[in-house]
Formats: C-alpha cells, structure tokens, sequence
C-alpha cells in the first residue's frame, strides 16, 4: 500500500496555490486521477516520483519511506522504483527503440525487453529511431521503456491525450495487457471518462491542489450531475435562414451538427459563441 | 619557419581545445543546472574574456603568472616551469582567453534540451553523471561541435594574449598571428601575405565544415 500526505505550495506571480494531497493507494490497482487542467494533477505524479520535493509530509509504499520532511528523509527519483510515462515521450532521440528499452534495465534482460516489445507491438520498429516513429508508436515505446525496469509504481501523465481515438484505444489495451501481465501500481492521469471507466479501478478527483472525492470509477457521475439528458458544450460555426426557421451547425466535440433555431433564439447567437446544446425528449440508440 | 610557425600555432590551439573541451563540459553542466545565487557572477567570469581587450588579460596573467608572483613562483619551484614568455604560458592564455567560446554554446545546448528526457533518465535510474554522458551530451552534438570549433578557431587567430605572455619567441611562442606582423613590419609582405592566406583559408573551411555538419545535425535532431 502507498500512503501519502505531503504539501507543497508553489508561487506564481499573481497567486500562491496551496497543494495538500492525502491518500493511500491500493497495491496493483490502476488508479485514474480526474480534474481539470491546473488542478495539481502532474504535480502530484511529480511529488510521487520525486521530481519535486514537497514541502512537508510523508510518501510510504510498503512500510518503506520515499520521503519524510520530519525524519528529513527524500529518496532521489533514481531510488525511487518507479516508470513515469511523460506526455511528451520524452524518448531519447540518440537511441533506437530498442536501445532506449535497454537503457532503462538495471541488469540485462534481453528476453523480457522482447515480450514487452511483443505486447506493445513494436517489434518490427525496434531497430528505428525515435524520429521515424509516429506519435503512437513513441508513445507505446514510452509506455514498454517505463515498464522495463518493472517499476513498483507506474506514472502516467496524461500519456494518451495527444492521441487521436484509434491510437487511444489501442494505447488503452495496452495498459490493460501490461497491468494485466505485470501488476504493477498504477496512477494515470486522464480527462476522459470513457478511459476512466475502462481502465481504473479506482478514481481520484482532485481539484484545487486537494483530492476532492476518491472512491469506484461511479462516483464521476455524481461529479458530473448527469439526468436523463442530454447536454454538450458545443461551438458556432454557421447560422442559415432556411424558410420561417434557421439552421445552427454546431461543433460538437469533434463531430458536426444541425440544430433548428427559431428567430428570437438566433439574434441572441453569434459565430464562434460556446454555447450549450440539450435535449429531453429523444430516445438515444448506443452503436457498438 | 614559416612550416614551424604553422605547426606550433595549431598544436597551441589543439591542446587548447582538449583541455577546454574536458573542462569545460563540467563547468557548463553545473552553470547549466545551478539555482546558485552566484550564477550571475560566475558566468559573468566566464563571459569576461569575450569584451575585454586581450592585452588586459595579458597583462594581468604576466602580473599572476610571472616568477616573482606567488602562482608563478610556485609553479617554477615545484613543476620547474615558466608560466610566462614560454610555451606552458600561453597555452594556459589561450586557455582563458577561450573560455566562453567553449563554455557558452554547450551550456545553451544543455539548456535547450527538453527537460523531460533528463526526468526521464532519472527516473529510469541513472544517475547525473549518466544521464549526462548518455542522455545530455549525446543529443547536443551540435553544441559539443560548435564549442571545439569556435575555440580551436579563436585560438588560432589570437593576438594580443599571446604577444603579452608570450613574448613572441621564433619556435616557441610566436604563433602565426604574430607572425603576420612581424613580417609587415620587416615589410615582408610576401611572407605575410603567406601566412595571412593560409590562416583565411583554414578558418573558412572549418566554419564551413561546422555549418554543413550543424545542418545535417539539427535535421536529425528536433
């Protein structure tokens, strides 16, 4: 188990925000840290692994302590055990993929840099060079580097947002097969509550530098208040006369949309507006 | 002597850039990850031979380093070497003299690595010295190629250093700068025009080396 409690405040230029992170962390369980961006969620992962130091407090993981401000105790990142999986990559570009898996070894384990190659399927790849890859492909080289040394605790940082969908669902099974193989403590960080749901087993949610409400992946929907609705944030982008009525096209996360507007509601609009989109009485269909 | 000349002046600027390159590296290392108070002073240091005039830095090291001062004093008694009028002597010029040229492009090269392959490699546990030797330096060829140049190139064309502490003595210290104005002043302008030739065409071929390799570095990289 990993028990936490430490703070840190950092100073901006305009204002001082204040982290205090408490928590304990189940072994081999993947844990999702929800928020909004600014939140303290990196900061946290960077506390973990030691990237930081935090001003006060305590990190224990199996009764052995990474930091402790009273015993005046702070392990250094490199005596800490863990993969930390940075957003952007962060693989060395002097090194193909396969050296950049070897580099992260304590002892030389040949065979089990190539299951790993195997599982995240890069062992055609492993010869290239970071350059050649695309942005999955270095992301999935990032995730089998950070797992290389079978880290006690695995960081990951945002590590799939700047995917698009096809390569997040992939990179998605990709944590499920390495947590599936190797059981190792897992904290992601992620916005996106498909992902929460399908990788966590446990969500944190933290908000303002403090974890607000911890507890099964169902308590993001008491967060996000969600009735029978239907409700999304969309954006402008054309307003048409069509006869007595117009026809708004929205954007909506990704996907584009007509809605119906009478005259009234169209002189309140403008393009480029953020505005939110809702519906009561329609009887959705889920494709699968 | 116009061969010896020659030798003597890129043999001065080979050793100098061997020991700068090893010193360097560290230097630039720690100026490049301090959050000393003193960094200012220190780079301030580094940076001085860039504006002041060579004939101060001369004069001081003949003031430091002469036999009666206590540093060259010391070194005559126990190395039973000169740091002054001799070869030993301007080396240890050319040494200072170049000092940011080595210094500054590998420090800005560090800076401007992405921080996250550093995190990276701690948190994969390697060490600092690792992680530089691996990680760092490694990915800023470019910087490393542009340091050794620039210094091997500034010592080569130095003047007023090597005149101060060298005294311009034929074999030993006169380096083919000084060799130009000698030969102007005995009006030797064939001479001149010999060494002046030879010194343009060796600085234009290793810049444009640098700039050609720089090219096909930072295509690869970044």
């Amino acid at each position: 188990m990993i028990e936490i409690d430490i703070k840190k405040s950092f100073k901006n230029k305009n204002e001082k925000i204040d982290f205090h992170f408490k928590t304990t962390i189940e072994n081999n369980s993947i844990n999702a840290i929800f928020g909004q961006s600014g939140s303290g969620k990196t900061t946290l992962l960077r506390l973990l692994s030691g990237l930081e130091t935090p001003d006060s407090g305590f990190i224990k993981v199996d009764n052995k302590i990474w930091f402790d401000s009273k015993k005046k105790i702070n392990l250094a990142p490199q005596k800490r055990d863990v993969g930390f999986v940075f957003q952007d990559y962060a693989l060395f570009p002097n090194m193909s993929v396969i050296q950049n898996l070897r580099f992260a070894q304590p002892e030389k384990n040949e065979d089990f840099l190539q299951e790993l190659l195997e599982i995240v399927e890069l062992k055609e790849l492993q010869n290239k060079l970071p350059d050649a890859l695309s942005g999955g492909q270095k992301q999935r080289t990032a995730l089998a580097r950070a797992v290389a040394r079978k880290p006690k605790l695995f960081l990951l940082d945002e590590a799939l947002s700047a995917l698009d969908n096809t390569m997040r669902q992939q990179l998605q099974d990709d944590i499920e097969k390495i947590h599936k193989n190797f059981k190792m403590t897992t904290l992601l960080i992620s916005h996106d509550i498909a992902e929460v749901y399908k990788l966590a087993s446990h969500v944190k949610i933290v908000k303002n530098g403090k974890i607000l409400k911890e507890g099964l992946p169902d308590i993001l929907f008491d967060e996000s208040k969600i009735s029978g609705k239907f409700k999304f944030s969309a954006k402008i982008l054309k307003i048409q006369k069509a006869d007595t009525i117009f026809v708004v096209t929205l954007l909506i996360g990704g996907n584009l949309t007509k809605v119906v507007a009478t005259k009234e509601e169209v002189d309140k609009m403008s393009i480029g507006d953020n505005v939110l989109v809702a519906s009561k009485a329609f009887n959705p269909i889920i494709i699968t | 002597m116009f061969l010896e000349t020659m030798l003597l002046t890129f043999k001065v600027a080979l050793i100098t850039t061997i020991i700068l390159f090893s010193i360097g590296i560290p230097i630039a290392f720690w100026l490049s990850t301090t959050k000393s108070k003193l960094k200012p002073i220190f780079e301030t240091i580094v940076s001085m031979p860039l504006v002041l005039p060579p004939s101060v830095i001369g004069f001081y090291l003949l003031v430091f380093l002469g036999p009666s001062s206590l540093t060259g004093g010391f070194f005559e008694e126990y190395f039973n070497t000169r740091l002054v009028l001799s070869y030993e002597g301007i080396i240890v010029g050319s040494v200072i003299f170049s000092f940011p040229f080595m210094v500054h492009p590998i420090q800005s090269g560090l800076q401007s690595l992405q921080k996250s392959l550093v995190e990276a490699s701690y948190t994969l546990g390697k060490s600092k010295f690792q992680t530089l030797f691996y990680v760092q330096l490694p990915n800023i060829r470019a910087s490393l190629l542009t340091g050794i140049v620039l210094t091997f190139a500034h010592t080569v064309g130095e003047f007023g250093v090597v005149l101060m502490i060298g005294g311009n003595i034929p074999g030993e210290t006169r380096l083919a700068s000084l060799a130009i104005y000698d030969e102007v002043e005995a009006l030797n302008y064939d001479l001149a025009n010999q060494y002046a030739l030879t010194l343009f065409a060796i600085c234009f071929a290793i810049l444009l080396i640098v700039y050609i390799i720089n090219r096909k570095f930072s295509g690869v990289l970044k």
